[in-house]
């Protein structure tokens, strides 16, 4: 019952391909109606995705072009001066340079990560039995997974009054004191050198546990005798967790990292929670999402704040196929 | 999904041989290498857990004790922060609002959802790819790409005649269609699979009888698709409560505001005035009813939220 969601998928995607989809199943006794009966079930489905998400992203490549305002109904066509303008702002290249950040060290930090505690729980565990996943990982894979299921906002509300400063009751500091280092509790979050760490690390805290349960799953499905013969050539944990563990579950590393990175893009949540909408202490922490956010309702910028949506979609399609083009792999049976 | 039975894997070696070869192996060092697993994994369970409790512990305390006990409990229990927060601080209405919200966004989504996914996976006709292909590209675009232009389409259907007055900015009526909107690309997808695996037998067993399309849909394929539709509609369900981005730009009525948004703008304005303790206990509202839904179903949940990723 449970497993039902990912089986029939995976069985499906390899059929599409081929062409060899039971599609117009109902015919030949039901081709009476057909088209109608097509046509009502897809009406207000696609009519309500063309007009709240298909016509806006479409919209938003013109109106990059544009001088809009957004308040106003007049503007016109400026070609690609939105654009050098972006590359000649220095608040640009900040909140380009974090983005960069999220995308590049919050995915590679979370897979790490993820793999490490998957690996521990599923596989961790050399005992007299053989190779199995350590006592209590069911506990684990529940409480990992907490964050997942939390709005980003909450998180970043809870994570604002954790690196509060000691008199405001932030707790990450008054642990920090109580163990006799006072000179490291610094507001976290009024410091430009920290704060947009912070939000960097309260991300991964938010990911890990989601790719933890994910590498667990494929780790679930390789076949338990392979470790056992890895045993018994005397592989270590190392060797059997580079030539094994990772070459049979780098698909689901590879597809979980550009999930995250489209996850990891914007960072609007965390940034304009935990260090406001200003991009925190001298705007150090901004990001392109709180900008965007900021050029268009405080500046009345809408055809600027539109290009700043173009080049996060460009930079999501970039980072995607530049990783699936560099992990690409051979694909291992087994 | 983890259908683990150690005894079947476990009996056909089982010469004692095996074991000595073992411990020779990795035996050497491995107990105190286990020991280091089970404390890294302790670790990382205290960093997931301990802001959270610290949370709810820290809702029930008055804001003295919150600024001058960090780390102690309650000396009594402060069932007032939770009615300052509900009532004082709005939490009540932002938690009604979020609630309506999703009672109409969910089943909607998963019903317009099923029905475009099931025809896409079950008919033939021109388009078919081209419509199966437009819900999927949406999964690789960045919501915020859409928002600038999305506010102005939104508030331009608060023009329209006689359905405008319930549409527009700051509804909750347009919150809605806009979280169907953008949940149709998932739920298409991943429910035009299952459509696809469906059994053919059945459905043709239906015809014989004399189903028209419609009664085939919701009498057969749709009751049929259960299974599915607890999984996406989980996910939905988070989805949908936990949604920040769309909420922000969309609702800026202080009445209309949605849960998560609320919490957020209460922190971020400060306009708590050092009511620390009702403003956790805001925080421990909104996050209770999720971890509750997540403990309860937490292998559906898993199974849908992991779906989006392993396809």
């Amino acid at each position: 019952m449970t497993r039902s969601p990912s089986t029939p998928a995976s069985e499906v995607s390899g059929t599409g391909e081929q062409r060899k989809r039971p599609r117009s199943r109902p015919a030949p006794g039901l081709q009476h109606g057909k088209y109608g009966f097509i046509v009502t079930f897809l009406l207000l489905p696609v009519g309500l995705y063309v007009l709240y998400s298909v016509s806006p992203y479409l919209q938003a490549f013109f109106y990059s072009l544009t001088d809009w305002g957004g308040f106003t109904p007049d503007y016109e066509v400026i070609g690609f001066e939105n654009y050098t303008d972006l590359f000649s702002d220095d608040q640009f290249l900040v909140a380009l340079g974090n983005n960069a950040i999220l995308m590049l060290i919050v995915p590679a930090a979370t897979v790490i990560l993820g793999l490490f505690f998957a690996s521990m729980l599923n596989v961790g565990r050399h005992g007299k039995t053989g190779i199995t996943g350590v006592r209590g990982s069911g506990v684990y894979k529940i409480v990992y997974f907490f964050p997942q299921v939390l709005s980003i906002a909450i998180v970043g509300v809870l994570f604002k009054y954790v690196f509060a400063p000691t008199n405001s009751g932030g707790i990450l500091n008054n642990i920090l004191v109580g163990i006799g280092l006072d000179s490291l509790a610094v507001p976290w979050l009024g410091d430009p050198r920290f704060a947009f760490w912070c939000v960097v690390l309260v991300m991964i805290w938010s990911f890990v546990g989601f790719y933890v349960v994910l590498f667990s799953a494929a780790m679930q499905s390789i076949p338990k005798d392979v470790y056992e013969a890895a045993l018994l050539d005397g592989a270590n944990r190392w060797t059997t967790f580079w030539k094994l563990t990772l070459p049979l579950v780098w698909d689901t590393v590879q597809v979980g990292w550009v999930y995250m990175v489209i996850q990891a893009i914007d960072g609007f949540a965390l940034v304009n929670i935990m260090l406001g909408g200003g991009g925190g202490p001298n705007q150090s922490g901004d990001v392109l999402g709180v900008m965007l956010y900021r050029s268009l309702f405080d500046d009345g910028k809408a055809g600027f704040a539109s290009a700043i949506g173009v080049i996060l979609l460009l930079m999501t399609l970039f980072i995607s196929v530049v990783f699936m083009r560099l992990a690409r792999r051979e694909r291992v049976e087994y | 999904m983890a259908a683990t039975s150690p005894t079947t894997v476990e009996t056909p070696p089982a010469p004692p041989a095996e074991k000595k070869v073992n411990r020779s192996g990795v035996g050497a060092g491995a107990g105190v290498l286990n020991l280091l697993n089970g404390t890294f994994l302790l670790i990382w369970g205290l960093i997931t857990t301990l802001p959270l409790l610290w949370a709810i512990v820290s809702s029930f305390k008055t804001n003295r004790e919150f600024l001058t006990a960090p780390f102690g409990v309650p000396g009594a229990p402060q069932l007032d922060n939770y009615s300052r927060a509900w009532t004082v601080a709005n939490i009540g209405d932002y938690f009604f609002n979020s609630v309506i919200v999703v009672v109409f966004s969910v089943p909607l989504t998963m019903i317009i959802g099923a029905m475009a996914a099931y025809v896409l996976a079950r008919y033939e006709f021109p388009g078919n790819r081209i419509v199966y292909f437009g819900f999927v590209s949406g999964l690789l675009c960045p919501v915020f790409l859409a928002v600038v232009p999305l506010f102005f389409v939104v508030n331009n259907t608060g023009q329209l005649p006689v359905i405008g007055q319930f549409l527009g900015i700051n509804s909750l009526p347009s919150l809605i269609l806009v979280y169907v909107a953008f949940s149709l690309p998932f739920t298409v997808f991943f429910m035009t699979a299952f459509f696809r695996t469906q059994s053919t037998s059945v459905a043709e067993a239906a015809i014989v009888d004399g189903c028209g399309h419609f009664a085939l849909f919701f009498r057969v394929m749709l009751p049929m698709a259960k299974p599915g539709l607890i999984s996406i509609g989980l996910f939905n369900v988070l989805g949908h409560w936990n949604q920040y981005v769309l909420p922000v730009v969309l609702v800026n009525e202080e009445d209309k505001k949605v849960l998560a948004q609320g919490l957020a703008a209460l922190a971020v304005s400060q306009g708590y005035r050092g009511d620390w303790t009702a403003l956790f206990a805001g925080l421990v509202l909104a996050l209770a009813p999720v971890l509750i839904v997540y403990v309860l179903f937490q292998k559906q949940v898993q199974a849908g939220l992991t779906a989006g990723v392993l396809k």
